[in-house]
């Protein structure tokens, strides 16, 4: 699935399994590789193996099978202090007991920088987070914001090429992380340092990364770009995962090169895309993004299969009307609509008629 | 300039600046109004007090508990320091009359006081005070205690009778009570003998405290001397009763007896002035005699002085007594310190097992610890035994491990071990992992994460473990008891014993307040150190 080592790889992780009891595989085949100055998300649902991955990167955790590759060089046997990885952890782990200063310091100083040159640092380091003034506080004495900035800047003070992030702004408000996100991915390519970044949070992922992987019961389910991942789920759990989803379930009738026909439960034929899909008779579960719903039978062609629906709630929500119809047998189906003077404000209990481009819906296993 | 009111800030109209201005100047005319008009602060204030009150009431049983059975008794314990009553109260004329006595004359006081105290130690030997009083007295002065017991039993046989029976020769009158207590009763009498009138008023309140009626009784001799005494001295008594008159001229001739020959002969040592000196040194009802003592110095009629070299126990027992504390703190927290840090990194079931182990002397009864390491540590004990056979002690080589201070070290430490873990336990589990993740991820090596980053955030739980077992160990009495032998044993053992042995309570208040003090000092050099709010039980 994902892309097997390359010889210039930064990280990679090889056939890597972990079991935490000897019972069951917390990750299961991991094979992932990232070149230098990539941001790579981890994005998965909680308990998927997110944390532990990044604990064996960083040498918290010993992987049970298979290597771990950092420069060309297996890191299996190297301690974590050795490995000059930066993290930062959820709660930030600023350490109580010393100020913001000293936090920043405490890594040059186990590296035995002479005292101008850290304090130099540290002062680059502070104002590259704009935390300029700060550095005689204590971290209880900052907010949340903060503290995130202070541990970002601790994580690059003693300027790893690799940093391993946690769910940083899982602590955060929503507009405070939103600002932070944009913080984090510029500093982190301006620096040209190599991120992996774990998240539960999609659009986290979609906006900060170069490529994401997504991860679910212990494996990867899809590594790719965030539009691509979007845009051409690989399968139905990547196409729930991410974004808002419609699902309609049926039987494959024909496979005909990029297009098929599928007979929904119902009886109603629509077209699709077969993704992971090979033969007629397959049960399949058809993916539409509500945005690519389409309503205007003009825009889509003459000969392409509709499905009658009713509305049965209409939502104002400002920039976009969104539009949940019964389609098909449910009553989930979504669509959003843009707000443009030309849209029409749909009414409770009207009848319509919905189509969409073939490529649009996206036929994935069951 | 332009005009400054025309400003957009200036805008009289409703805007929400306004508003808020408005509200502003409402708040600093006059006080802000709760909902139903009455002040704020005062509707506040009510509620608050409602609040408090519950509070109070919440605890008033503990409260009152705490009052009534422990401060109190404590701060009456600790009065007795200095509280010195028994002498004033035992000998209230002889204090009097001793008080202008000067002591560094070195002569022995002159008749009133010998009077005084006649009648004085006639009432106490009657009552059995003076045996309590010679207990006292014999804390300074070695000796007094058999000097008052033996003058006691003598007292109401001295010759003094001469005295009755020479003025009821003059007058038989003399051997009745009602002529007494005619005389005595409240009239000029009274004035001018004010020493009889006194002893009279005694000798009645004591015939009521025994029941006794006063008019039946003989008047006992010791009205008669101290009529003598007075009457002897140049009390005027012209122009009172013609019975008193006869005897104030016939007294020059009447014979005498010298009451300092009586008490010489009762016992000698009454000759020697130190014993006067120390009656009234401590004469005064509050004295800094037993903290003095306690500071291994004494009263003198100089001041107070530090007491020859060879009767100096207490310094040297509160020096050890605090080095022995630190010891067994130090090494509690040496012992307990990795067993707190596996107890907060286990796994919760198995720390939770472990927690019992750690528990487990709770259970057990102190003394059978405390004997345990008696069987373990003696001589021919377990762990000399099992040296012996591994040779690595000869035989006839044993080592003393107990009834010193190792000994009392070692048992102290096992017990006042769980006190030290149980905070510090506390005090870790609060510490994240993910510190020392962090530490080791920004490069320090294992010792340098944990000495930098966990041991400091760990200090809280030191400190208050510390607090505890030393303050528990500073007043431990048991243990030293059994295993200290005599080098090994506390202050507190002595206090112990000046409590139910010697039964100098006031002494053992002085050393019992000395080592509160020294407690308290100690912790507020902690504070300033550590910091208290550096203390944490959990
Ligand atoms: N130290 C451990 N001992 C035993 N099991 C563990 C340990 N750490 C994690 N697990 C288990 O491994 C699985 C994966 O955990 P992990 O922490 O990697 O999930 P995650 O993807 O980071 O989830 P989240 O989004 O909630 O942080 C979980 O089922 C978890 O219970
Ligand atoms: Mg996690």
């Amino acid at each position: 699935m994902a892309d097997v080592t390359n010889g210039d790889a930064f990280v990679a992780f090889e056939r890597v399994q972990k079991s935490y009891d000897g019972e069951t595989l917390v990750v299961k085949d991991l094979n992932l590789s990232l070149p230098k100055g990539e941001f790579l998300t981890m994005l998965g649902p909680s308990g998927s193996g997110k944390t532990t991955c990044l604990m064996m990167l960083a040498g918290f955790e010993t992987a049970t099978h298979g290597e771990i590759k950092l420069d060309g060089k297996p890191i299996n046997n190297i301690p974590p202090h050795k490995r000059g990885i930066g993290m930062v952890f959820q709660n930030y782990a600023l350490f109580p007991h010393m100020t913001v200063a000293e936090n920043l310091s405490f890594p040059l100083e186990v590296r035995r920088m002479g005292k101008s040159d850290r304090e130099e640092k540290v002062k680059r380091a502070l104002e590259m987070v704009q935390m300029g003034e700060f550095g005689g506080r204590r971290p209880a004495q900052l907010s949340g914001g903060q503290q995130q900035r202070i541990a970002l800047a601790r994580a690059l003070v003693f300027e790893p090429e690799l940093v391993l992030m946690d769910e940083p702004l899982g602590a955060l408000d929503k507009q405070l992380r939103e600002h932070m996100q944009f913080e984090i991915t510029n500093i982190a390519h301006n620096l040209g340092i190599t991120t992996v970044y774990v998240t539960h949070d999609q659009t986290e992922a979609l906006t900060m990364s170069d490529r994401v992987a997504v991860f679910d019961d212990g494996r990867i389910q899809q590594l790719a770009p965030p539009d691509e991942l979007y845009e051409s789920p690989q399968n139905s759990f990547v196409a729930q995962f991410i974004g808002e989803n419609n699902t309609l379930e049926g039987t494959i009738q024909e496979i005909k090169g990029n297009t098929c026909t599928v007979k929904l439960d119902d009886g109603s034929i629509i077209d699709a895309k077969p993704v992971n899909v090979v033969k007629p008779g397959d049960r399949t579960l058809i993916s539409i993004r509500p945005e690519r719903v389409e309503m205007n039978k003009e825009r889509l062609s003459p000969d392409a299969h509709t499905l009658r629906a009713e509305v049965v709630e209409f939502i104002y929500m400002g920039d976009i009307f969104r539009t949940r119809l019964r389609v098909a047998g449910t009553e989930d189906f979504v669509i959003k609509t843009r707000n443009a003077p030309d849209q029409r404000r749909l009414k409770k209990g009207e009848q319509i008629e919905i189509g969409w481009l073939p490529d649009d819906a996206r036929a994935l296993d069951a | 300039m332009t005009d400054n009111t025309a400003g957009p800030d200036h805008i009289t109209g409703p805007t929400p600046d306004n508003a808020l201005r408005d509200a502003d100047r409402a708040a600093a005319g006059g006080p802000m109004l709760a909902a139903d008009g009455t002040p704020l602060k005062k509707s506040l204030a009510r509620a608050l007090r409602r609040q408090k009150l519950r509070a109070l009431g919440l605890i008033a049983p503990l409260l009152i508990f705490v009052l009534i059975t422990f401060v109190i008794p404590i701060g009456d314990m600790l009065l007795r320091s200095i509280k010195n009553d028994i002498v004033a109260d035992t000998l209230p004329r002889t204090v009097q009359s001793l008080s202008d006595w000067d002591a560094e004359a070195q002569d022995l006081p002159g008749e009133d006081v010998w009077t005084d105290f006649y009648i004085d130690m006639w009432f106490a030997a009657e009552r059995k005070e003076h045996t309590r009083l010679g207990t006292r007295l014999n804390y300074e002065l070695t000796g007094v205690s058999s000097l008052f017991r033996k003058t006691g039993r003598r007292v109401d046989r001295f010759d003094t009778d001469i005295y009755t029976d020479q003025f009821i020769a003059l007058d038989p009158g003399w051997e009745e009570p009602q002529t007494w207590a005619a005389m005595l009763g409240d009239g000029p009498a009274s004035d001018v003998l004010p020493l009889t009138a006194g002893a009279w008023e005694d000798w009645k309140a004591f015939n009521v405290e025994e029941g006794d009626k006063v008019l039946e009784e003989d008047v006992p001799d010791l009205m008669y001397t101290a009529l003598y005494h007075e009457l002897s001295q140049g009390a005027d008594v012209s122009g009172l009763s013609d019975r008193l008159a006869a005897a104030g001229e016939a007294v020059g001739g009447f014979e005498t007896v010298s009451l300092r020959e009586q008490f010489a002969d009762a016992d000698e040592d009454w000759l020697d002035p130190e014993v006067w000196q120390i009656i009234q040194l401590y004469s005064p009802r509050v004295t800094p005699g037993y903290f003095a003592n306690a500071a291994d110095m004494q009263v003198t009629p100089d001041g107070v002085e530090a007491r020859p070299e060879n009767q100096r126990i207490y310094g040297m027992l509160f020096q050890r007594t605090l080095f022995m504390s630190l010891m067994i703190t130090g090494s509690c927290i040496l012992l307990g310190y990795p067993v707190a840090w596996l107890l907060a990194n286990l796994p919760m079931r198995t720390a939770n097992l472990l927690m019992i182990l750690v528990l487990l002397p709770f259970w057990t009864s102190l003394l059978v610890r405390t004997s345990a390491w008696k069987v373990m540590l003696q001589q021919q004990g377990v762990i000399n035994d099992v040296l012996v056979w591994l040779g690595l002690v000869a035989d006839d080589a044993r080592l003393t491990m107990i009834n010193n201070q190792f000994g009392t070290i070692v048992a102290m430490t096992h017990i006042l071990l769980p006190f030290m873990i149980l905070p510090m336990y506390s005090v870790m589990q609060t510490i994240p992992p993910s510190y020392l993740r962090a530490a080791k991820s920004l490069g320090a090596t294992n010792w340098t994460a944990f000495w930098r980053v966990y041991f400091p955030q760990s200090v809280p739980g030191i400190g208050a473990g510390s607090i505890l077992v030393f303050i528990l160990a500073i007043g431990y009495y048991i243990t030293p008891e059994i295993v200290g032998g005599n080098t090994g044993t506390f202050i507190s053992n002595r206090i112990a014993y000046h409590i139910s042995s010697s039964l100098n309570w006031g002494l053992a208040a002085a050393l019992g307040s000395i080592l509160l003090v020294v407690v308290l000092v100690l912790y507020w050099a902690y504070d300033k150190i550590v910091g208290i709010d550096n203390v944490k039980l959990g």
